[in-house]
């Protein structure tokens, strides 16, 4: 381990708010990356079954 | 050989291949950007130049490759498709852009915050940074005229069209470096030559791209899985996947 208390972990040397940003980001976007589909598969199977039960009713 | 290609290459076998493996390319994602994460921002020693902000590397660089092998790869599955006309080659290129944009997104951005402490400036328009930039708009581009063309045949060939031209940005974006004077360091990331630093920095970042690769290729077998439900709504077992 580097660093020897959670507020030089935090600090980073001064480059805390750099480092931390950037990893903030890249969280969101992975998060969106994997949610977002989630919830288009959803949607999709949703929809689809509603059109089948349509059809089926007709 | 021929015979199994076929067979992948139909959307209904690819689901159910892509399903199977699909775990394990997640589970393979998580571990390696578990263990590289940790890696990066507990144990990898400060940079004598950077200091700690060399850390932002681990997740910059992985961001760079991927958006650009991504690219590749996008391009390659509108080359298959330009020439075979297989369906699921067409797919595979639409669901490749939304995350390969995210991706560039991704690689802009971080080298911006990496940039403002190490070059004193957040962004420059030097070769590197612009190419790059060319590059989310030739995905966003791709995107845009598929969600603009009406018939799906002539949207799939119009797209591979642009992906392919848009391969030339590839080198401009490799050779940037070495070609015009420019801010952006030259690529200390390699897997065929001696690496630019040492060990205990480069094997960390080896592992996030690794694990980057994994991710990019969850999230395109996901996409590809929930596009063939789309698009084959109106076969047997789809209806059945559907209902049940």
């Amino acid at each position: 381990m580097i660093f020897d208390s959670l507020s030089a972990f935090i600090e980073m040397g001064g480059y805390g708010i750099y480092v931390w940003s950037a990893y903030a980001i890249t969280l969101v976007v992975f998060a969106y990356n994997i949610v977002r589909p989630l919830l288009m598969r959803r949607e999709l199977i949703r929809v689809q079954r509603r059109i089948l039960q349509q059809e089926q009713a007709s | 050989m021929w015979n199994w290609f076929h067979r992948l290459g139909a959307p209904r076998s690819f689901y159910d291949i892509s399903g199977r493996i699909l775990p394990w390319f997640a589970i393979m994602a998580s571990l390696l950007i578990g263990i590289g994460v940790v890696w990066a921002l507990l144990f990898v020693p400060e940079d004598y130049q950077q200091g700690h902000s060399v850390r932002i590397m681990y997740i910059h660089v992985p961001a760079a490759i991927l958006a650009q092998s991504g690219y590749a790869m996008m391009a390659a599955a509108g080359g298959v498709y330009l020439i075979w006309r297989i369906k699921l080659a067409d797919i595979a290129m639409q669901c490749a852009a939304p995350i390969g944009a995210s991706i560039t997104f991704l690689a802009l951005v971080t080298g911006s915050i990496w940039g403002k402490p190490t070059w004193g400036t957040w962004w420059v328009w030097d070769a590197r940074l612009t190419s790059t930039l060319v590059l989310l708009f030739l995905y966003i581009g791709m995107m845009a005229l598929r969600a603009a063309m009406e018939n799906r045949e002539s949207a799939g060939r119009a797209t591979a069209v642009l992906a392919l031209v848009g391969v030339i940005n590839l080198p401009i974006i490799k050779y940037s470096v070495d070609w015009w004077f420019t801010l952006h360091q030259s690529s200390s990331f390699t897997l065929t030559e001696t690496p630019a630093m040492p060990m205990e920095m480069w094997l960390p970042l080896l592992v996030m791209v690794f694990g980057y690769y994994f991710f990019f290729f969850t999230l395109w077998m996901v996409r590809i899985r929930i596009e063939i439900i789309n698009r084959e709504y109106r076969t047997d077992w789809v209806r059945q996947l559907v209902t049940s």
